[in-house]
């Protein structure tokens, strides 16, 4: 069934698809509208969920951790100041293997108060332990927070579906509600494995005291669930694939076969460097897209191939990590690292704060990229008005 | 009101129903030991607890091991209220509602760092059982002064030149604020007292807290020995009336006591060693002060609608 709606709601949709069975929140702009709709499911009885109401995010995650310590479906929703205040319990999510699903809309921190779009908040949760997916339109979405929940239950990890805070957010486009059963094909319930959830038949201890002689090993699975998640998301998206025909992948490439110059580019940016590139490509330039969807893992192998083949990448950051530049760009160097003979790496910041990324700003890229010999040292900015 | 301090560890009640194991890593004589064994003989096997950072992430052992026979979840510092309403959640969402949720929590988070979780718990009146076993002082992380410090006390924070200069916080009036179903107080020296009000809280649905005064011989500065006696002179002296709250409004006195100075209580601690003849007179004087408060309180008449 299509229907016309935000980007927040198809979040809601998603959830409630999901059979989510546990919900925790805490308002904050620009997510509020996903809790609202929920509490509108739960209260109407279209999803049969308990809705806690927290009084913070902090609890929220916290409420989220206990539900699903118990093998419960739990999901939030939050954004920026939230998701710093709730820090430390994303890493006690992902270390105590708890497959829970958050929303993050992509919102600035402040101060200055910013409500606007910027990667840095969830950029800056990277080393969690928590998958990260970039969403650029309603529909993927709503498939991705299907998607998210079957991934974390296969890996036992927490997954953070982001998107982009009023571009996306507050959007309105026509988005396909999958049928129940189609969602339920892709995310049977969740029954997690003994032993690994409260259960008074089975008494056991979850996190407590853990000495250096175990510690270590407990990381290391965390990391091998961490490199899992990626071909647990093939799978995943090659399901909804079958049973629906959109298809997803951990990176995608657009007209990057013989392109000299390729772009990478994230969430509702990656919409506009598509059309630019096609503009581009009308006059004759040889110039290419990659789109991340999957941040954490990071998907090197993916990248690598696509890239090495380029004569200059460019990467547009709408988030900064100072003193260093935009936290793709890095991650993408290093990816490239080791790579003999790799292309330069142009780093560009752009559109903090939830300034546009218009058309405009992304052929300046293309045309400061092809222009110069070597990237510019740290980091270029676009649009500065100083 | 009743005066039983004998402590027979639960009437009738046998070792293969303990459900506290031997060899449990908390100092000789911790009172917040004692006061988990006593708690879970009332609340029985069909109980969940979930523990934030306090003594009780030590006394229960490391991993690979466990120190109940019932599931523990271990959470961050702050968090017990809150985990606690999700775990309940979790629990109703699966149709166990014969499972109680048990946060267990010292005063640091409780009063302290915690306040705000336990608060918000409250307030939506999760069905869950709260204990907070007061210890009086962070003694997990080597005694350092919480809102739950008496005032005068040393702690390693407020050294003796310059000791806890406020007044305790009142946690159970905190509650009571939330009008909470139910809210009480008691220690280890009156097993029979605490018991009753565990099963208490056990039949009442929402929010429950009990605050559990758990002497502790390191951050007290008192042999081990002494620990249950340092428990009944709190009460004795009026430091630590044992009372229960029903729906924020009904008071209820549940063990008389003999009304003896503060000074002995303090006699038999280290931490208020360096007290003088005037500091001693002002708690004193508070102390009164308190009491009488809340004996008015328990022959106030209740709301009703
Ligand atoms: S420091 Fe005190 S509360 Fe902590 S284990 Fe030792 S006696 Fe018990």
């Amino acid at each position: 069934m299509k229907k016309v709606i935000m980007g927040n709601h198809s979040v809601s949709y998603g959830v409630r698809l999901a059979r989510a069975e546990v919900i925790a929140a805490y308002p904050i702009t620009p997510q509020t509208q996903i809790v609202e709709e929920l509490s509108e499911m739960c209260s109407d009885g279209r999803l049969k969920a308990k809705f806690v109401k927290v009084e913070s995010e902090h609890s929220a995650m916290a409420c989220c951790i206990g539900a699903a310590s118990a093998g419960a479906r739990a999901f939030t929703a939050t954004s920026s100041q939230g998701l710093a205040l709730m820090h430390e319990l994303l890493h006690w999510a992902s270390a105590a293997r708890l497959p829970i699903v958050m929303t993050n809309v992509n919102r600035a921190l402040g101060p200055g108060w910013n409500i606007w779009t910027e990667q840095t908040d969830s950029l800056a949760q990277r080393d969690t332990g928590w998958i990260q997916l970039y969403c650029e339109d309603n529909q993927e979405v709503l498939d991705s927070t299907l998607m998210a929940f079957r991934v974390a239950e296969a890996v036992r990890l927490p997954v953070m579906i982001v998107y982009d805070a009023f571009f996306l957010s507050h959007t309105y486009e026509p988005v396909d509600i999958p049928a129940q059963e189609e969602a339920d094909a892709l995310l049977p319930p969740y029954k997690p494995a003994r032993g690994t959830f409260m259960d008074v038949e089975d008494p056991r201890t979850f996190s407590n005291m853990t000495p250096p002689d175990y510690f270590m090993e407990m990381r290391f699975k965390i990391e091998r669930a961490m490199r899992r998640a990626k071909g647990e998301f093939e799978r995943a998206a090659a399901e909804w694939r079958r049973l629906t025909g959109r298809s997803y992948a951990a990176v995608e490439t657009y007209r990057c076969d013989d392109a000299e110059t390729v772009l990478v580019a994230v969430s509702t940016a990656a919409s506009t460097a598509r059309v630019m590139v096609d503009s581009l490509r009308e006059k004759g330039r040889k110039v290419g897209l990659l789109k991340m969807r999957m941040f954490r893992p990071f998907p090197c192998r993916e990248v690598v191939d696509v890239l090495r083949k380029a004569r200059k990448v460019a990467v547009l950051d709408r988030n900064i990590s100072f003193g260093s530049g935009g936290i793709f760009a890095a991650e993408i160097k290093a990816a490239l690292s080791n790579v003999p003979g790799h292309p330069p790496v142009y780093g560009y910041i752009a559109g903090l704060g939830g300034r546009d990324i218009t058309p405009a700003t992304i052929e300046e890229i293309f045309d400061r990229t092809e222009d110069e010999d070597a990237p510019e040292d740290p980091v270029t900015w676009i649009g500065l008005k100083l | 009101m009743s005066r039983n301090t004998v402590v027979p560890m639960g009437s009738g009640h046998r070792v293969e129903d303990e459900l506290f194991l031997p060899g449990h890593l908390g100092c000789q004589g911790c009172g917040g030991a004692l006061a988990m064994r006593m708690v879970l003989q009332a609340m029985g096997p069909k109980t969940m607890l979930v523990i934030p950072a306090c003594c009780w992430s030590i006394i229960q052992g490391p991993f690979p091991y466990t120190g109940l026979k019932v599931p523990i979840l271990n959470v961050p510092f702050e968090t017990a209220g809150a985990a606690a309403a999700g775990l309940r959640a979790a629990l109703d969402a699966k149709g166990r509602t014969d499972i109680q949720v048990l946060a267990w929590a010292g005063d640091g988070g409780t009063y302290d760092i915690g306040l705000q979780s336990l608060s918000g718990a409250v307030e939506r009146n999760d069905n869950i059982l709260y204990v907070c076993y007061d210890n009086e002082a962070y003694m997990n992380t080597g005694v350092q002064r919480s809102g739950a410090t008496p005032e005068g006390s040393w702690t390693t924070t407020t050294p003796v030149r310059t000791p806890k200069d406020r007044p305790k916080k009142n946690m159970i009036e905190i509650l009571a604020a939330h009008r909470i179903p139910y809210a009480a107080t008691a220690t280890i020296a009156f097993p029979d007292d605490l018991a009753a009000k565990v099963h208490r809280a056990k039949e009442i649905r929402g929010a429950r807290f009990l605050l559990i005064l758990a002497p502790c011989p390191t951050g007290w500065r008192t042999d081990s020995k002494h620990m249950i006696a340092a428990s009944r002179m709190a009460v004795d002296c009026n430091i630590f009336p044992l009372y229960e709250v029903f729906e924020g409004d009904r008071y209820h006195i549940t063990v008389e006591p003999k009304g003896t100075p503060v000074r002995e209580y303090f006699k038999m601690q280290g931490r208020f060693r360096h007290l003088g003849d005037k500091e001693i007179e002002q708690v004193q004087r508070r102390v009164d002060f308190e009491w009488r408060r809340l004996l008015h309180k328990a022959m106030q008449e209740p709301f009703s609608m």
